[in-house]
Parts: C-alpha cells; structure tokens; sequence
C-alpha cells in the first residue's frame, strides 16, 4: 500500500451552519462550517466531507454558499452529500466547488440515477452512502437504514454497496448507525463484508472513539476513515489518528508544515 | 514584477472553481475562458479535466482547444494541464475498449490501471526525475490522486528524452506517469489544486518560470 490511508472530519450541516456541536476553543465562530474546514485542513485533514442535513430549499442554497465558501478557501478534496437526487443536484454541487457528491437516498428511491450521474461526470465523483445496521432480516445480516437510521430500506446492506459499485458509483461510504456515536468502536464485520464484495475505495464510518479504533478498521479493509464528533469535541486530533495509523504500519500524509495546532 | 497571467481554459470540465482560486492563491491573474486568443496570449496556459478521456477531447475539440495546445508547445509556450487535462496531451486512450485520439504530444497510451483498488483515490508519494523544477522543495510530499486510467510504465514507449522528464507513481505495483515537464509544458495526472500546501509549491513553481 503506497496510497495514504485518508482521515476525514465530516460535517453535518443545516441552513449553512454546523448542528452537531463543536468544541475547538480558537475558534471565532465554531457553527461556521468553513471556519472549521480551515482548521481541519491545517490540522492534516486528508479530504473534508459535508452532510447537508437541511430540509428546505433555502437552507440547501445557504449550503451551496457555504461549498462555495470552503472551495474559496480549502485546498483540499471535498465531498458534499445530503438530498441528492439527480444529475442536476451534482452539477450544481461540482460547480459551487464540490469535488465528490454523495448520494444515499436518492440512490435507494432511483438506482438508476447513479449511471445517469456517473456517465456524464465519472465514477470518481460519486459515492454512495450506506446508512447500515445489524438485522436478521437481511441475508447478510445487515440491513440499509434511511432517516438517520430510524427506518428500514429493506435492502441488504452487502447486497445494496455491490450494486451501487455495479451500477457505477466510485466510492462507498459505510456507516454504521448501530455504532454511530457510541464511541466503542467501528462496525469491523460489517467493513470486511463490504470489503468482501467491492473493489472500489472503502471508507469507514461510525463508532470511532479512541485513536487505537482506526487501525482495526483499516485492518479489516477500509482506505479511509471517517469521523465526526470525536474531532469537534477536540477529543482526537486528526494527528492523533495518523499516529496511530502510522504506529500500526499504514502509510498517512504528513503534510507541509502542519504543526497540529489551531491556528 | 506584475503577476503572471493565466489563462484556465473552461470546457465544460467539472470542478474548475478550485483550479482557479489555487492558482490564483500561487501567484497568478487568472481568468476562467475557452477565448482562443486570450488562451493562446496568457502567460501561463493550466488546461484541467476529468472524468473521461474522449468526452475530454470532445469538449476540447469543442472549442478549438487541441489547436490551442499545439500553437503554445510549437511556440514554446508553458502550459499546465491537470489530470485527464494531463492525459489528452497523449498520442491516444483507450476506455471501455474504445480508442480515442488525444492531443500527441508525447507519445504513450491512457489505459486502466492494471490494479484491483480503483479508482486510485487519495494522497499518493511521487518519484520525481533528478533536478526536478516542478517537484523542487515538495519532492516527498504526497500529492491527490483521483483516477482509474493513466500512462503505464509497461505500455509506453519513451522517447530517450522524454525519459528524465517523467514522474512516477505507483499503485498495488502499477507503475504510471505521475507527471512531466518537459521544457515549458508541465502535466501532473493528480491534482495540485487539491493536494494542499505540497500542490500550492508545484503550481508556484511553474508561475516562477513564466
């Protein structure tokens, strides 16, 4: 492995600021999804992922405004997901300066979109979401959720990222709402069984708590990992994590300059 | 010394807003145009791209962009071109088993990458050639890399000068040309609008010799 293992903060947006609640002490403004963008790219942050939880269709300008904004300032790769549904909303996306869009329940309500989206702009641009849960309904044993995991799909969770791969999406972002904020760790079955199925990048989601909590997800076969909460309450630095990662034997990015700091 | 001019050439490629403020962050007056005569008269030439290689070249060939190309390399003129922007300077790509002709100027194909992860997507180390201009103060940095096709080691057939101008990178083993610099025409298959920092150097770098 010669590609560096990808550590991502995400952040769950609304109405241009950020909901989930965030800890950083330097910061002017700890809501401004932008402010915090900056600061986790000049922490080491390897790619920033933006979750438009917005209902409205003005609250979904104010996040256009806000992409607009961190692609003015972050040069770093940015995915953005949250009510995608068509080719159109992806466009809109890449031209505010979205490099990648994810797409959950769109993609559940239309599979079709996905070759729609990856045909005109690319695989690498999309990646599917999977929201996903243990459940003995589903072959696999895991199911795929939709409204923050409230509610079944009725999609094995397995069988759904094979297809998604199969229908062209390039990435699969799996996060497991069983684990989702608990801290005890990530879901390492479920990643070894999507691992199991495609060949595309892996990114794994949920449960983090501790900096030793990465390195079994990467173990058990994903490229990247993602966490939220952890980062905003500052109870991990992305250095943290690449310590971590680097002490397991993963390749991480140590970039120019970063100090670890928030400056 | 005023700020170099650069010309972004808009073609209807994805992402452009970032090629644009990054270079702009470098150094450069930059304007976003598909204007023949403000491209072929800019000091500098950044020619993005993605996702696929012929709708690159069609969008290219659109609007007289390939001709623009080869008026700046005949001239001498430095260009920058970014991912597929990078592959279509190629003699030709093959996706999907479909051929299509690039720009030629250098010779090689763009095929996929004999690896089983792709596309290969992330943060990737490079294997610059010695004295490298592009690559001065960043040499071991880590560069963004989104792609599934690219320059193989394997299939391309070097001009022995062309050997000391070419980048390496390489995935589950695959060797392919990461970037090139030959003279004033520079090309990086990742993208330095987006690798930080180490991405800023590389794009600085080339507004220093324009």
């Amino acid at each position: 492995m010669t590609v560096a293992v990808r550590v991502i903060p995400c952040l769950d947006v609304h109405g241009g600021r950020v909901v989930k609640g965030v800890n950083f002490v330097d910061l002017r403004d700890a809501g401004d999804p932008v402010e915090l963008g900056s600061v986790y790219d000049a922490e080491g942050a390897d790619e920033l992922t933006f979750l438009d939880i917005s209902a409205s269709v003005e609250g979904r300008e104010t996040t256009l405004e806000v992409v607009r904004r961190t692609a003015e300032t972050v040069f770093i790769p940015l995915t953005v997901g949250g009510g995608v549904s068509s080719v159109a909303d992806v466009d809109t996306l890449l031209r505010a300066g979205a490099d990648k869009v994810a797409i959950n329940t769109g993609a559940i309500h239309r599979p079709e979109v996905i070759g729609e989206i990856t045909r005109r702009f690319g695989n690498q641009v999309l990646v599917l979401s999977v929201d996903a849960r243990r459940s003995p309904d589903q072959p696999s044993g895991f199911e795929v959720t939709t409204h923050g995991g409230r509610k079944s799909a009725g999609l094995d969770a397995i069988e759904w990222a094979r297809r998604g791969v199969d229908l062209g999406v390039g990435e699969i972002l799996l996060n497991s709402m069983d684990a989702d904020g608990t801290t005890s760790g990530f879901d390492l079955d479920m990643i070894a069984a999507v691992r199991a199925v495609v060949d595309v990048p892996l990114i794994a989601s949920g449960g983090a708590g501790r900096a030793e909590d990465f390195p079994p997800a990467v173990d058990a076969g994903a490229d990247a990992v993602l966490a939220a909460s952890v980062f905003h309450f500052g109870t991990l630095r992305v250095a943290d994590v690449k310590a971590a990662l680097a002490a397991a034997g993963y390749p991480v990015r140590t970039p120019v300059g970063a100090g670890g700091g928030h400056s | 010394m005023s700020a170099p001019r650069v010309v972004i050439l808009d073609y209807g490629s994805g992402n452009v807003r970032s090629a644009v403020r990054a270079v702009a962050r470098a150094g450069a007056e930059v304007e976003l145009t598909a204007d023949r005569d403000a491209a072929l008269r800019a000091d500098g030439l950044v020619v993005p791209g993605v996702g696929a290689f012929a709708a690159c070249m069609d969008g290219l060939t659109a609007i007289g962009g390939g001709d623009i190309i080869a008026e700046r390399v005949a001239a001498g003129r430095p260009v920058l071109a970014i991912c597929v922007g990078h592959q279509v300077l190629f003699t030709d790509g093959i996706e999907h088993g479909e051929q299509a002709k690039g720009c030629g100027v250098w010779p090689g194909t763009v095929e996929r990458l004999h690896a089983v992860r792709l596309p290969h997507m992330g943060w990737n180390v490079v294997q610059p050639p010695p004295g490298s201009a592009a690559f001065a103060g960043v040499e071991r940095q880590r560069f963004y890399f989104v792609h599934s096709y690219g320059v193989r080691a394997d299939s391309i057939r070097l001009h022995p000068e062309l050997a000391d101008k070419i980048t390496w990178a390489d995935h589950e083993g695959d060797r392919f040309v990461a970037a090139v610099e030959d003279g004033p025409v520079w090309s990086t298959q990742f993208h330095p609008e987006k690798s930080g920092d180490a991405g800023r150097q590389l794009i600085a770098n080339w507004l220093g010799r324009l």
